[in-house]
């Protein structure tokens, strides 16, 4: 797939444009998404803002591949998401997208190493090498004390860290998150925070976060994205608190 | 996903509803427990069928008639095979030639015939036939009362129990209890019946000559030189067999035989004299039909096969072990059915534990979408799961159905017992029966998969994630 002229084909970068995801109710035709054209080039953290019902959630899924638009196109790496058939879909899940919930969705009848190392087992991953992939994805994490924990022993900021270590195992270039504070206090959201910076630069991924904390994406996030009624009504780069000493920041 | 971590977390799931998952396995297993039960008592029965034949002598006998002579059979409706005047004669030489034939122990005449026999002064009419030594082991004999003929030309008789019963004067009433074949035993054995027969003589003119200036009426019929002269036999009682040895051949059976020797000496006129000896090439004698023993009956098919080649009918019990076999089969298929039948309602214990399952674990199946399951994953690991069902209740389903099969038997043999009657087996589990068994339980298993498998793959990602 082309990239527009001016922008460089970047790994990781993604593209929308005129993004749309309708769905019925009843009678009434509820556009969560419309009409979203951005682009998030590769290395970027980027914060989609809005309030619930903003449709910042809906963008977020089409990106992750886990829902199909209505009607535009959604670019990843090149390949346009819309166009995948459901097998290669769930590929692109597998391998280039890590993803983590607000209520962490970890499987509660599995341990931390075999929740880290599921997406090892649908990647058809030998068993040998997933147990050491999925140790070292949690001392990452710094959670080596507990792989052999179910979700239900941990607090929240260590099942939400269990959860980053199983988006982390397969090494994708796109981590998504949705809402990975809203569960949390402060104290613990800025651990996850921390990491997921930790992650962008010291590993290069991408960093798509949703949130509806104005604070917390001007604490991490090097350009704000805000969304409202399914439409794209500011984007603005922005200069994270705590990594001040990168002032460049991102153009538009 | 590989087939073992396949296996793994279908197990991890079947242990997570551990009652919900057990109780439709038990499901399961009753289902594969009847189809085992019914199968196995009709297998058995099957079993204890042939072992009888077997036992009985017959199922390695063939029946050889002259292609003319169907009535022996009563089988007088047969009108295919050769014209009557094309057909071979079934003489001495015929005999000796079967007799050679490979795999053929012994071929001896079947002598049969109509006569009046005096007991106590009284005429009884009946069929008598002639025993060769071997015909001992027969099964028939087993519960005789007396002896077997001491030797191959005594004269002595074996009666059947209906003709014991004619001689002494007692008519069984319909709906009656069968008289013991003791009672009627003890008054016969040892005494002497006497038998009135029509002997043939040759006369010295000598035989397949057809001369037309024959003196007596009987050579203008048969084109050759006899006579007919009338004699007795005196034959002693030394044995009543309850069974019927002849149970075979149907309305021409026998109620009285003698043995072999001595019914070949005396030359008895039998029916098919008149219209054979006219076609005999020489004065050797020519037979109604002939007993054929082969060594084994799985070569009686061979063996009948040479026979027919010859220019004889042939008949052996085979051809009825063959409808044995057809109403077996179709016994066997309606057990089948009716023991599949609580499979099937396994089946749907299947579908509903399976649809439930998607339903608890709706959020899991998003997860495992979301981070990177296909929907060939997701449907795989309830094919997994139905499987990893069939394949634990098929294996309890073999066991509990060996045991009620088992139990089966043992309390039908007690009540044989009781009866006085001999005790058998009549229950069998094949090997192919266990895997058989076990086979079909995963596939009902993975065909009530099908559904909950395909549903929970269809599962919505975003929708299932969104589920509490």
């Amino acid at each position: 797939m082309a990239i527009a002229p001016g922008t460089a084909p970047a790994n990781g970068a993604i593209r929308t444009e005129n993004l749309c995801r309708h769905y019925r109710m009843g009678e009434t035709l509820i556009r969560a998404v419309d009409g979203v054209s951005l682009e998030v080039r590769s290395g970027e953290f980027v914060a989609l803002l809005g309030s619930s019902g903003s449709g910042k959630s809906s963008v977020l899924n089409l990106i992750a591949g886990l829902d199909r638009p209505t009607s535009g196109t959604v670019v990843v790496q090149d390949k346009d998401l819309a166009r995948l058939s459901r097998e290669e879909l769930a590929k692109y899940r597998l391998h280039v997208v890590g993803m983590v919930f607000q209520s962490f969705n970890l499987i509660a009848s599995m341990t931390l190493a075999e929740n880290v190392e599921l997406p090892l087992r649908f990647a058809e991953v030998d068993r040998g090498k997933r147990e050491g992939l999925a140790r070292e994805a949690l001392e990452r994490v710094g959670l080596k004390a507990r792989t052999n924990h179910r979700p239900s022993e941990l607090s929240g900021g260590e099942q939400q860290r269990a959860a980053l270590a199983r988006a982390l195992i397969n090494r994708p270039q796109l981590l998504l998150a949705d809402e990975p504070t809203g569960n949390l206090d402060s104290h613990t959201g800025t651990e996850i925070m921390d990491l997921l910076r930790e992650f962008n630069e010291g590993l290069g991924m991408t960093v798509v976060m949703v949130t509806h904390e104005r604070a917390l994406a001007e604490r991490y996030a090097r350009r704000m994205i805000f969304l409202a009624d399914g439409k794209l009504i500011d984007d603005r780069p922005n200069v994270p608190i705590a990594a001040a000493s990168e002032t460049s920041g991102v153009q538009r | 996903m590989k087939i073992p971590d396949l296996a793994e977390l279908a197990l991890r799931n079947l242990r997570e509803s551990l009652l919900r998952n057990s109780l439709t396995t038990v499901g399961i297993s009753v289902g594969v427990a009847s189809l085992v039960a019914m199968l196995s008592l009709g297998i058995g029965l099957q079993q204890l069928a042939s072992r009888r034949l077997g036992k009985s002598g017959l199922f390695d006998t063939v029946i050889v008639s002259s292609r003319r002579e169907m009535r022996g059979m009563g089988r007088e409706e047969e009108r295919n095979g050769p014209a009557p005047g094309e057909s071979r004669v079934l003489d001495e030489a015929a005999r000796v030639e079967i007799e050679h034939l490979p795999n053929v122990l012994e071929a001896y005449p079947d002598i049969r015939f109509n006569t009046e026999l005096r007991y106590e002064d009284k005429p009884h009419l009946t069929t008598i036939s002639a025993l060769p030594a071997s015909a001992k082991s027969n099964d028939a004999f087993e519960g005789m009362q007396g002896n077997y003929f001491s030797s191959d030309t005594a004269p002595e008789a074996i009666l059947q129990k209906s003709f014991a019963e004619e001689l002494l004067g007692k008519t069984t009433k319909l709906g009656a209890p069968e008289p013991n074949v003791a009672d009627l035993a003890a008054p016969l054995l040892g005494k002497e019946l006497t038998m009135r027969y029509a002997q043939r003589e040759t006369t010295p003119s000598g035989p397949g000559s057809t001369s037309p200036t024959s003196a007596s009426p009987a050579d203008a019929l048969a084109g050759t030189a006899y006579s007919v002269v009338s004699r007795e036999q005196k034959l002693k009682i030394v044995g009543v067999s309850d069974l019927d040895p002849e149970s075979m051949r149907g309305p021409t059976r026998a109620k009285v035989f003698l043995p072999l020797k001595l019914a070949e000496s005396l030359h008895v006129m039998q029916a098919t004299d008149l219209r054979e000896v006219s076609r005999a090439a020489s004065d050797l004698p020519v037979y109604q039909s002939v007993s054929v023993k082969v060594a084994k009956p799985s070569q009686v098919q061979t063996v009948e096969d040479a026979i027919k080649k010859m220019g004889f009918t042939t008949f052996s019990i085979l051809d009825a072990s063959r409808s044995i076999q057809t109403f077996f089969k179709v016994l066997d298929v309606f057990l089948g059915i009716f023991g599949s039948l609580a499979l099937a309602v396994a089946s749907i214990g299947i579908v509903n534990t399976l649809v439930m399952a998607i339903l608890e674990r709706r959020r899991e199946i998003g997860i495992m979408k979301a981070i990177g399951a296909s929907d060939g994953d997701v449907k795989k690991l309830f094919f997994a799961e139905a499987g990893a069902m069939g394949i634990l209740g098929g294996m309890a389903g073999v066991a509990l159905g060996w045991a009620i099969g088992k139990v089966i038997n043992t309390a039908t043999n007690v009540y044989l017992r009781s009866q006085s009657l001999p005790a058998d087996n009549f229950w069998a589990v094949p090997w192919w029966l266990v895997l058989f068994a076990i086979g079909f339980a995963v596939l009902v298993s993975l065909i009530s998969g099908l559904y909950p498998a395909a549903r929970a793959a269809r599962l919505d990602p975003v929708q299932a994630l969104r589920y509490e």
